[in-house]
């Protein structure tokens, strides 16, 4: 309707109000009548068996109503975590998945593992009763490294050598065959480092068991609440999902970190049937740190086969990845299906052959992390593009844009068909934005000033909204992936829109608003967004993987398309013409070339009271829903450019200039979209300049805290410079592609090309410390380049 | 945490007293390191002796060539302060630097001073600008105060009431922050009265803040950031860790000190 509430505006977002004026309600503002508390009593030691665990003086303990461990779980037949997507090795049989009870049983596995739960009436008293726990371990040594991990000891039973699975994807031989052709070579090792998510809320969770209706309700920090009722009940068994609701309210950022179902829910929620009590436990922010699934960790090289004139010939990748202790609910999937596939990047490569190795580790579970696996296969991919070009002497940029895809769609050597994009039309604004052609002034500027200057390119592409299921099925998925909404028209007019997608800092309720006001002509305000509850939304698949606008959103276009066609029938009536004649427009139903015609909200009405047709004609009312099942994934792509400045006298890298050209295809709220790319890179730099999660020999994570972890601040930053170009999706209604990951997946590359471009040499690690970057320019002697 | 009783004396006197009947009380300021501590279960004091309500703990003056500043005197009161700002700027601008808001609303000189963290910025100030610390029971001069990381020459139930700062006539604080927690990773304080530069050193040293005997010596003759050209700074003794090494920082500590003599030059 209005443009400045319709598709492509920049409507402030509507949730922001409660946000910002503290009456948003979060998990752990959720208290039920008689709640008790939770605290987990965790190991210590990254491995070790349990050789004796005395609770019996915990029992005991002032306020204590239960402590329960892993043989109650044992006991009550509740079952273990578990991971969705099944991996087969390279000889086609299944991975190695050890058990992964919520409690342990016998054996802990990493720092931060459940040994215990005490349920107290508060959480000191819970508390103080964990410390007389007695636990006798047998401590065995720690396996952190994945190059030796195979050496053992064996972290599971079912994978003496620690090796979760052996995969491969793409053509070998013909890699191979054209290997043996190239004229050039170029070899990269690369590390991708692990990181820890740090949402701005920690996980939290209430479980409340009713006796008189036996149903569980588990209020819990969720991306995805009606997958996490389905693990609960069909694999965990919990409860029947009938008997077992999943609410997860408000949520305070996720970044993957909350699609899983995660030890801590499962045990409150069941608890709280054993204690007769709500049962709640929210964490601290060392038990976010050490128990959240971490993200990346993966050791890779890789080799780019090329022709005397730079053309690509093929490309091979062997990786490792952690996946630490125990395989997290996606976990197999991410160094896999959602990594090697988009190793293809924007370029036309004819043979590409992939190799990776899932690792057990004595670390926490490695999962999704925004992006997930993708910035790992971009961190690869623009690297090795990056260091090809040098090595052959070709400006980076135009290396790039001789190996673009060029004709779509483009089918890769690694399952994905590319529908649409247009690469050099992003890198052409990119060059112009960035003004790459005056940067060797730029350079020359900071040489006089004795600093190091340097320039780095990233041109990314993402797969999202993860798709179609029958595809991802055959590939190992455990679940499907499409969404659901459901359109209820009030007979006012106004709408709830419930959607399986789960907004946690995306703005749904204002960009899904958008798209019902843009199509049914009403206010914005007249719409409502219902999500997070597993008794009012019949089923989701929830938020992750840029997938909410181009598949909840499809959904939700699909509904409302039912909506505007029952709405005709009715206007049909109520106008008394042929339903052919009806014409919907501008929030109007009327009558071709008539002046006769009735809103959006008068045919709403028409709908309930039913006046002018028969239940034999039609149906009263006006509620419709949807399920959308994508065609196919959608590919975002475009040009990251990152400017820095070195102090070569303390290693401090200043980015003094940074620009991104994304295409997202269609965009419904340019603000919200700008708002995700920043956020993205903010993530991006982060991981290429400061976070990463170190542990010690002994498997004791180091980086537990914010004195050690090193978070992204505003004053890290410089003002991005944000470009769009718009090449519509094929496959979805609506033309949109994703822009949540975007940010996150292109920007690492480009902040380490910048800073080797700077020092003259490859040989640099994430996070580019200060201290990392003194001693890389130490080891090449970096001269200050006043050329 | 563990409870704890919990007393406001009206005076240092009766915090004295309360310290005295409590062995293992520990005295609140700001509560920005000790209320942490206690709430991760590190340190659980049976008596917590506040002394926001102590009277004449507080305030900054002039007091013929000294600076006087209160122990409750809070981060963000220094920062802003008129006087510190005329006097000794650096000092000034150091107490903005640390932590964020909320931390300077709430921590105090003394509390970081009587904490003695290895990498807190109040200590380099302290011991460059020569300050003298004044307790309850005596007057102690920064060469003495300072006994190694956490420790000090404050004796059981002695508190600090003032720390007294003589005005230099060049000073300045140049702070390199660890990259997480950014406090000073090598926070290097340098201060010129008459004849005598002293350079302090905080965040790098593995036994707390120290004065750096090679910057003073290079200093010595002319106090310009080029006479730290060439110094070198031995490793050992220095702290490592997973964002700096003793190298890194031995590096850093004349770097550092170079940009601050720049910068108390241009003042
Ligand atoms: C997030 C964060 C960031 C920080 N960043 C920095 C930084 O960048 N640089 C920096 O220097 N510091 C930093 N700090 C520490 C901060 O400056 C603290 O305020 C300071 O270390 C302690 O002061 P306090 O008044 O809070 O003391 P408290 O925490 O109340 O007390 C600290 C200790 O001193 C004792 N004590 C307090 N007052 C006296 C007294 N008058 N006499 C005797 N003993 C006393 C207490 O008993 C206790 O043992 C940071 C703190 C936080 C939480």
């Amino acid at each position: 309707m209005s443009s400045t509430t319709g598709i492509g505006a920049s409507v402030l977002r509507k949730e922001d109000i409660r946000f910002i004026t503290g009456k948003g309600q979060y998990t752990d503002d959720v208290n039920r009548q008689g709640q008790a508390h939770a605290y987990f009593l965790r190991s210590p030691h990254a491995h070790a068996t349990i050789k004796k665990l005395d609770i019996s003086a915990a029992k005991k303990a002032p306020g204590v109503l239960d402590v329960l461990t892993g043989d109650d779980l044992a006991h009550d037949k509740v079952g273990g975590l578990i991971c969705g997507w099944m991996i087969h090795n390279k000889d086609g049989s299944p991975m190695k998945a050890g058990a992964h009870p919520a409690l342990a049983q016998g054996k802990v596995r990493y720092v931060g593992d459940h040994v215990a739960v005490i349920i107290a009436e508060t959480y000191s008293q819970a508390k103080d009763a964990a410390e007389k726990i007695v636990v006798d371990y047998g401590v065995l040594p720690a396996v952190v490294d994945m190059n030796t991990a195979s050496k053992g000891p064996a972290i599971h039973d079912v994978a003496s050598d620690n090796v979760v699975y052996d995969w491969h994807l793409g053509d070998k031989a013909a890699t191979e065959a054209a290997f043996k052709n190239a004229k050039h070579v170029t070899k990269i090792d690369l590390v991708n480092n692990r990181l820890i998510p740090n949402a701005m809320e920690p996980r939290a969770a209430v479980g409340d068991y009713d006796a008189g209706t036996e149903v569980f309700t588990l209020y819990t920090t969720s991306q995805n609440p009606h997958v996490a009722r389905l693990v609960l009940s069909a694999f965990i068994g919990i409860a029947p999902e009938h008997k077992l609701r999943v609410i997860a309210p408000d949520v305070g950022g996720g970044f993957g970190s909350k699609i899983f179902i995660y030890a801590e829910e499962t045990v409150c929620v069941w608890a709280s049937k054993r204690v007769g009590r709500p049962v709640k436990w929210t964490a601290d922010r060392t038990e976010a740190f050490l128990s959240d699934a971490h993200g990346r960790d993966h050791i890779t090289h890789a080799e780019l086969a090329l022709d005397d004139k730079g053309k690509i010939l093929a490309f091979r990748v062997k990786t490792k990845a952690n996946l630490g202790a125990y395989l997290s609910t996606f976990s197999s999937c991410v160094p896999t299906y959602l990594y090697a596939p988009l190793l293809s990047g924007q370029y036309d490569i004819p043979a590409i052959y992939v190799e990776v190795e899932g690792i057990y580790t004595t670390t926490a579970p490695v999962d999704a992390y925004r992006g997930a696996g993708r910035p790992e296969a971009t961190f690869v991919v623009e690297r090795v593009m990056e260091v090809a070009a040098r090595e052959l002497g070709m400006d980076p940029a135009t290396f790039r844009r001789k190996n673009f895809v060029k004709s779509f769609p483009h089918q890769t050597p690694v399952i994905m068909c590319y529908d649409t994009g247009n690469y050099t039309a992003s890198l052409d604004l990119a060059l112009e934005m960035a003004d790459y052609k005056n940067f060797g002034k730029r350079k020359k500027e900071s040489a006089k000033n004795g600093k190091l200057r340097g320039i780095g390119f990233s041109a990314y592409i993402e797969a999202c909204g993860i798709a179609p299921s029958a595809a991802v099925g055959s590939l190992g998925a455990g679940v499907g992936l499409w969404e659901s909404a459901e359109v209820r028209v009030n007979p006012v007019g106004t709408v709830e829109v419930l959607t399986g997608s789960h907004s946690h800092g995306q703005g749904h309720e204002t960009t899904f608003a958008q798209l019902v006001s843009d199509r049914l002509g009403i206010d914005i305000n007249s719409v409502a967004i219902v999500h997070g509850d597993t008794d009012k939304v019949q089923f989701g698949m929830g938020t992750y993987g840029s997938r909410s606008g181009s598949v909840g959103m499809s959904a939700i276009s699909k509904a409302l398309d039912k909506v505007i066609a029952k709405g005709k029938k009715v206007a049909s009536y109520a106008l008394e013409a042929s339903e052919k004649d009806i014409e919907f427009k501008d929030g109007r139903f009327s009558v071709a070339g008539t002046d006769k015609s009735l809103a959006f909200g008068e045919v709403a009405l028409q709908a309930y009271i039913a006046h002018k047709f028969t239940g034999a004609e039609l149906e009263p009312g006006l509620k419709e829903g949807a399920f959308y099942d994508p065609t196919n994934f959608t590919f975002p792509s475009g040009v990251h450019i990152c400017e820095v400045e070195i102090d070569p006298d303390t290693g401090v890298t200043s980015i003094e200039k940074w620009t991104a050209v994304d295409d997202f295809g269609n965009v419904i709220n340019p603000m919200i979209v700008e708002g995700q790319v920043h956020g993205g890179i903010a993530q991006g730099i982060g991981q290429a300049l400061m976070e990463g999660a170190h542990y010690d020999k002994d498997g004791q994570l180091v980086t537990a805290s914010y004195m050690d972890y090193t978070m992204p601040r505003a004053d890290n930053l410089p003002s991005f410079q944000i470009g769009m170009t718009n090449t519509p999706c094929t496959t979805n209604p609506l033309g949109l592609k994703g822009c949540g990951e975007a940010g996150a997946i292109a920007s690492p590359p480009a902040v380490i090309n910048a800073i080797t471009d700077a020092i003259g040499h490859e040989n640099i690690a994430m996070p580019a410390t200060p201290q990392a970057v003194w001693m890389a320019i130490q080891a090449s002697g970096s001269k200050i380049a006043a050329e | 945490m563990y409870a704890f009783s919990y007393h406001s004396p009206k005076t240092v006197r009766q915090a004295a007293t309360l310290l005295g009947k409590n062995p293992d009380a520990k005295v609140l300021a700001g509560g920005q390191t000790l209320l942490p501590t206690m709430k991760q279960r590190l340190a659980s004091p049976s008596a917590l002796v506040d002394l926001g309500k102590a009277e004449g703990m507080s305030g900054i003056e002039v007091k013929g060539r000294n600076v006087v500043i209160g122990a409750m005197t809070r981060h963000a009161d220094v920062a802003t302060s008129a006087i510190v700002g005329e006097a000794i700027p650096a000092l000034a601008a150091l107490a903005g630097g640390i932590g964020d808001p909320a931390v300077r609303n709430r921590g105090t000189i003394g509390g970081s001073i009587a904490n003695n963290d290895p990498a807190a910025d109040y200590p380099s100030a302290v011991l460059a600008l020569g300050a003298t610390i004044i307790t309850n029971k005596r007057k102690i001069p920064a060469d003495q105060f300072f006994q190694g990381m956490f420790s000090t020459a404050l004796e059981e139930g002695e508190v600090i009431v003032k720390v007294s700062f003589p005005i230099p006539s060049k000073a300045a604080y140049e702070k390199f922050p660890n990259p997480a927690s950014r406090y000073a990773m090598v926070g290097v304080f340098v201060a010129k009265k008459g004849s005598e530069t002293r350079v302090a050193v905080t965040g790098a040293g593995s036994d707390g803040v120290f004065r750096s005997a090679e910057c003073e010596a290079a200093l010595k003759a002319r106090f310009n950031p080029k006479s730290l050209d060439g110094v070198k700074v031995k490793a050992s003794g220095l702290n490592s860790d997973i964002h700096a090494s003793s190298e890194y920082r031995a590096h850093l500590i004349p770097v550092i000190a170079k940009r601050a003599v720049a910068k108390a030059m241009a003042k």
